[in-house]
């Protein structure tokens, strides 16, 4: 499928593609809040164990999409969801009214653009997910912990201070110590809403890394405003303008040779 | 350097030492409000404290009023005062950080809300007098719970409702939206939400607030009046603790009493002189009472908020 003349951006994530499961799938979904319009008809998959990347000039509906996700929107008054969201392999509409918000966060995980830690310690950052889920065995908190510790590569830097105040951490500490929180709980899909936007250039290097290796066991999906860390992160890539969604494929293709007139002026710099 | 680049520097100059003028003029005007504030409160002190000097010994914490001016003292108002506190706070405290916590974290957002806002803020603003009223007509003549220590507690418990209200959605407020929205994408329902975060990082302001409206209510005088406190009494409420089972009584709720300011409002209305040193010196408790209140609620701000930074 990806031809040999694609360049090396490409070819990492074409050699590891994995045979493309859908995961989820948004299906005419229109989003309002109140009287504004901020996504129209978007359908496009989010297929598992795959990073798809969700870029767009800044209003363009990204992370609005991505917050429809979590139910995020439900927290505020005047929002509107139309259309669906489906989850796999269980057949959910996530935006059935009749399923409760907080069961698709308990399925869906979320990191958000700046890094928010609780002011509790590390331990207890990490804990909260399993805390909120109900439990309270010592032994078992313990194990999870460092597992979603491990998994953010942030076990080693930590682990002779998890009492510590989270705030204590540097700011891409507390990023993936964010995405240690987000982890514990083992989400089906974990969306990131502009991860690296808040840190420095070697913090976000790490993150980036981090991507390459969860993907291994979860599905993720990403907003970015950054196009190169799209094309070095993400499988899939859907190119977003004025809540329209007016391109979606695989990163390489996307990257080098979109379908669409408006993507490539995007991605070439000419717009946006 | 041309001629016309140091005329420029010259026009630059002259410029800013014309701006900066203001500067000084402001921060003179600035000094003298602030002087006029703290040297009158600084003398008043003084004044009540060198009259009142004298009488402060253990005697007048120990002794009850008295008509001979040198043998009377201030237990029977201290005592009555940190009871009547006791209830407020017991009262105060609960529905103040429920209404706040509700009016923030439960309630709709519509037209309702925002009305009842600006009540509660209005509430704060309503002469004591008038909690007085209300709480004869209400506590008083409709619950008949008398002129007791109950009573006044309830009575100035409403007073300080809305600061304590104001105060717990002011600390609300400040808690960051990502906070809030980090905890509700780990699943975590409202309750657990709101008792997890919401309640624990608001507590410096909260407790803030509720030292501040204590502070105000330690030293209310009219509404403690109209409810019918006494202004001469020997005795003690029953003591809310016992020897025997059920140890615990709360005969007290129900006992008459007096508070500080009552007993200093009965000294100055006395000819004789020796009366007015008394006043004095129970002036210097109270507000030594009210200031260390302050400094207690500092000193938990710091402590608390020390781990916390947004």
């Amino acid at each position: 499928m990806v031809s040999t003349t694609v360049p090396k951006i490409a070819a990492a994530s074409a050699a590891t593609m994995p045979a493309s499961v859908k995961k989820s799938e948004s299906r005419d979904l229109n989003f309002y809040y109140g009287g504004f319009q901020a996504l129209k008809a978007i359908s496009m998959p989010i297929y598992e164990k795959n990073v798809t990347a969700l870029i767009g000039p800044s209003g363009c509906g990204k992370s609005t999409y991505l917050r429809c996700f979590n139910r995020m929107h439900d927290l505020y008054p005047g929002n509107r969801y139309e259309g669906q969201i489906m989850l796999y392999p269980d057949n959910t509409n996530i935006l059935n009214p009749v399923v409760d918000p907080i069961e698709v966060r308990m399925r869906i995980s979320m990191v958000f653009q700046k890094p928010n830690p609780f002011p509790k310690s590390i331990y207890e950052n990490v804990a909260y997910g399993l805390r909120v889920r109900g439990e309270s065995r010592r032994a078992q908190i313990d194990e999870k912990v460092e597992e979603a510790l491990r998994s953010a590569a942030l076990w080693d830097e930590v682990k002779q201070r998890l009492s510590d105040l989270a705030y204590n951490l540097s700011g891409g500490q507390q990023q993936r110590l964010c995405i240690a929180r987000a982890l514990a709980t083992d989400p089906e899909i974990l969306l990131f809403d502009e991860p690296t936007s808040a840190l420095d250039p070697i913090a976000t290097a790490s993150i980036e890394q981090l991507l390459a290796d969860l993907k291994e066991k979860v599905t993720i999906l990403i907003v970015t405003h950054n196009m190169q860390q799209a094309a070095r992160v993400s499988d899939y890539t859907a190119y977003m303008y004025l809540g329209e969604l007016i391109e979606f494929g695989r990163t390489d293709e996307i990257f080098i040779k979109p379908k669409r007139k408006e993507t490539e002026d995007y991605i070439t710099g000419r717009f946006g | 350097m041309s001629d016309a680049t140091a005329a420029k520097v010259q026009e630059i100059r002259a410029l800013i030492a014309r701006h900066k003028r203001w500067d000084v003029i402001f921060g003179i005007i600035g000094l003298i409000s602030l002087m006029i504030g703290v040297l009158t409160f600084v003398a008043l002190f003084l004044d009540m404290l060198v009259d009142g000097a004298p009488r402060l010994t253990w005697d007048f914490f120990t002794s009850f009023p008295s008509r001979k001016p040198d043998q009377a003292g201030i237990l029977s108002a201290w005592v009555g005062s940190t009871m009547v506190m006791i209830v407020t706070i017991c009262t105060a405290v609960p529905l103040g950080v429920g209404a706040g916590v509700y009016l923030e974290e439960y309630a709709p957002k519509n037209w309702m809300t925002d009305l009842i806002e600006i009540n509660v803020t209005n509430l704060a603003g309503v002469p004591s007098i008038v909690y007085g009223l209300l709480a004869l007509g209400l506590f008083i003549y409709q619950f008949g719970l008398g002129q007791s220590v109950l009573t006044a507690g309830l009575t100035l418990a409403l007073l300080i409702l809305p600061v304590i209200i104001v105060a717990t959605r002011e600390a609300i407020r400040s808690i960051p939206a990502a906070i809030r929205e980090g905890s509700y994408a780990l699943g975590a329902t409202k309750w657990q939400t709101t008792a997890h975060h919401i309640i624990p990082y608001s507590l410096p302001g909260i407790l803030t607030g509720v030292i501040i409206g204590l502070a105000r209510a330690i030293g209310e005088t009219a509404p403690v009046i109209t409810i019918g406190a006494l202004t001469f009494i020997a005795f003690l409420p029953p003591a809310p603790v016992k020897a025997e089972p059920p140890f615990i009584s709360f005969e007290w709720l129900m006992s008459g009493f007096t508070v500080m300011p009552i007993q200093m409002f009965n000294w100055t209305s006395r000819p004789e002189a020796a009366f007015q040193l008394n006043a004095a010196a129970a002036g210097v408790i109270l507000l030594i009472m009210t200031l260390s209140m302050n400094a207690f609620a500092i000193y938990i701000r710091y402590r608390l908020r020390k781990n916390i930074k947004w």
